[in-house]
């Protein structure tokens, strides 16, 4: 049983040395030696990743577990959020004896290139320049993500992973890691998630930047040196995006046409209703842990997915490695009442991996919380997980302890 | 649990037992209508099979996938189209061909997946149910039939004789094995040709072979 090997920097101090946060948890400098080329045609490098680790990697490195965060997620999956105090956003799923069992798995999280909680992004100092990049940031993609997080498992020293999870675009690495890299992850679970971003979801992405960007602030995405910051444009697009996340039965449930904290309209601009309360809340609370310009990229970055594309629109032919079907033992779960990323979009990939006869699980979770739904507390879904990676570390031979 | 009070499910156990012997071990298996699982389950434990389930109800795809097996959500009619020709050694049709829109597609397409497909099913020539429709003039209603004719599933019953008509019709399928089955799951004969089998079977198992 061993220890990775310890790169920790946990005075969290960011080493292009502008970024005001101190971060707790783990970095990484990679492409040190020969920069990371992009799917855009430009390269990266050196840049950092910050990542958090939990549990204990087992002596023959067999028992690691990627996961992947969504658009706003980050690296701390299973840690208190050092800004907002919260939770981490999948507690529900990772830890001593949850499904995703820290006990018996080493499980690592990395912010997302591109992101703005420690690993490199737009409003870090570009080095060429001395200024931060801005939107002279290299639009990335979900390829360039991915590539990152294989460089981070390559440095501690991990040939394959045991599981690549996640949701939403989380899921959609999860797709890249097992298409790009089938021989170094041997389960993958997208859950909630398509293999290419819809027309809808593109259309909704882009009223979010187009509120970031009509922000007076915004300043051409040079705000950092204006020292302003474009906090209504990205409260507004995470406005619009919450919503997206939600469900039509839930938000009734949750809200209705209840006002808040008054006994009738007031014929005014106020927040009447609850519902508008509870928006206005989301989008003033995200402006406090999350960059402007990292909001544009990462969207971008899930807009450009489109995982047939590279093998002539035919998704199937994604799957297909060395002439036969993936080895990657897949389960891909969709919740009944998400319309962001509805279960059509699952049951696409699906047929796909059926196409060349791959080992795939696919469940529908019933519930009306809508996309959110797998970060929520869904016992049926955390049960299905639960069974879906045990049965496959038997498989994999893994013991039931580290 | 006094054994003499309440039945032994031998029927169940024993229709699963026995398909379960007609797959080699180590084999690539297809379950179409694999229901919660038992049956994949029975032959990933005894015979070590790659085995894969396909189930119309989500409430047994979930069952499954907890437990391990590697299952989706799909219907037979319309999904098998989906699969590669000769993915499979077996596909398994278990108790659910008579719930399908077009039995005969069905079988193609499971014949085109794998090389060898086993379907069961129950036998509406049994002399129970032709006694029932007889004597009643209703549509019979029995243990293993138990629906009313307005809610039932199963939309195109067969006999075990109709059944092995449509094998001869379909041409370049081969009955390698069959079992006839009792009410509580013993067999009655491997012969599925006979007069006595179609009255005295309640359900049959065929193992085909695409030639």
């Amino acid at each position: 049983m061993i220890t990775p090997p310890a790169y920790t920097d946990s005075s969290g101090t960011d080493n292009t040395g502008t970024s005001p946060l101190v971060l707790p948890g783990k970095r990484m400098v990679l492409g040190a030696d020969r920069p990371m080329p992009l799917d855009g045609g430009g390269q990266l490098g050196p840049f950092t990743v910050a990542y958090q680790t939990y549990g204990t990697l087992n002596a023959d490195k067999s028992n690691a577990i990627l996961v992947c965060h969504a658009l706003t997620g980050d690296q701390y999956v299973a840690d208190r959020h050092p800004i907002t105090g919260k939770p981490g956003w999948w507690e529900m799923l990772v830890g001593p004896g949850k499904p995703v069992d820290t006990d018996r798995f080493f499980v690592i999280c990395s912010n997302v290139i591109g992101g703005c909680m420690g690993s490199t992004g737009p409003h870090d100092v570009n080095p060429a320049t001395g200024q931060p990049y801005a939107i002279d940031f290299p639009v990335i993609t979900i390829g360039d993500m991915v590539r990152a997080q294989t460089l981070l498992i390559d440095a501690l020293g991990i040939d394959q992973l045991f599981c690549v999870i996640g949701g939403s675009m989380g899921g959609m690495q999860v797709l890249q890691w097992a298409v790009a890299h089938p021989e170094r992850v041997f389960a993958a679970v997208p859950i909630a998630t398509a293999a290419r971003h819809s027309a809808q979801n593109i259309a909704f992405h882009e009223v979010g930047r187009q509120a970031i960007m009509a922000d007076p602030d915004w300043r051409d995405g040079a705000y950092q040196r204006a020292d302003t910051n474009p906090a209504r444009g990205l409260a507004v697009a995470r406005m619009a995006a919450h919503i997206t996340y939600l469900s039509e039965a839930a938000l009734h449930r949750k809200f209705g046409r209840n006002l808040q904290s008054r006994q009738a309209i007031t014929f005014g601009f106020d927040a009447d209703f609850q519902v508008e309360s509870y928006l206005r809340y989301q989008g003033a609370s995200f402006v406090d842990r999350f960059d402007a310009n990292s909001y544009l990229y990462i969207t971008r970055a899930m807009d450009y997915f489109d995982l047939a594309a590279e093998h002539g629109g035919q998704l199937a032919q994604a799957f297909r490695v060395n002439g036969r079907g993936t080895p990657v033992r897949f389960c891909l779960a969709s919740f009944s009442s998400d319309w962001l990323f509805p279960t059509s979009e699952s049951r696409a990939v699906v047929h796909a991996l059926n196409a060349v006869a791959a080992n795939v699980s696919f469940v529908e979770i019933e519930t009306d919380k809508g996309h959110d739904a797998f970060l929520l507390d869904e016992p049926e879904f955390h049960q299905v997980m639960r069974g879906f990676i045990n049965g496959c570390a038997d498989h994999r031979g893994l013991k039931r302890r580290v | 649990m006094d054994a003499s009070v309440i039945p032994p499910r031998t029927d169940i156990r024993g229709d699963l037992r026995r398909i379960a012997d007609m797959v080699s071990t180590g084999a690539r298996v297809l379950d179409v209508g694999c229901g919660d699982g038992a049956l994949l389950d029975l032959l990933t434990r005894e015979k070590g099979v790659d085995g894969r389930g396909m189930e119309l109800g989500m409430d047994g795809v979930r069952a499954c996938v907890s437990r391990g097996l590697s299952v989706i959500q799909g219907d037979a009619d319309t999904d098998l189209k989906d699969y590669p020709s000769d993915a499979f050694d077996y596909v398994i049709l278990s108790q659910t061909l008579q719930a399908t829109r077009d039995p005969r597609g069905v079988l193609l397409q499971m014949l085109r997946i794998g090389r060898r497909v086993i379907v069961s099913f129950p036998n509406f020539g049994y002399w129970r149910v032709r006694l029932a429709l007889l004597l009643t003039g209703r549509m019979p209603v029995t243990d293993r039939l138990g629906f009313q004719w307005w809610e039932t599933p199963n939309i195109h019953f067969c006999t075990i004789a109709d059944f092995t008509a449509l094998c001869a019709e379909l041409g370049g399928v081969t009955v390698e094995r069959s079992a006839i089955l009792d009410h509580d799951g013993r067999q009655l004969t491997s012969d599925a040709t006979t007069w006595r089998a179609n009255w005295s079977g309640e359900q049959g198992i065929f193992l085909l072979r695409r030639d």
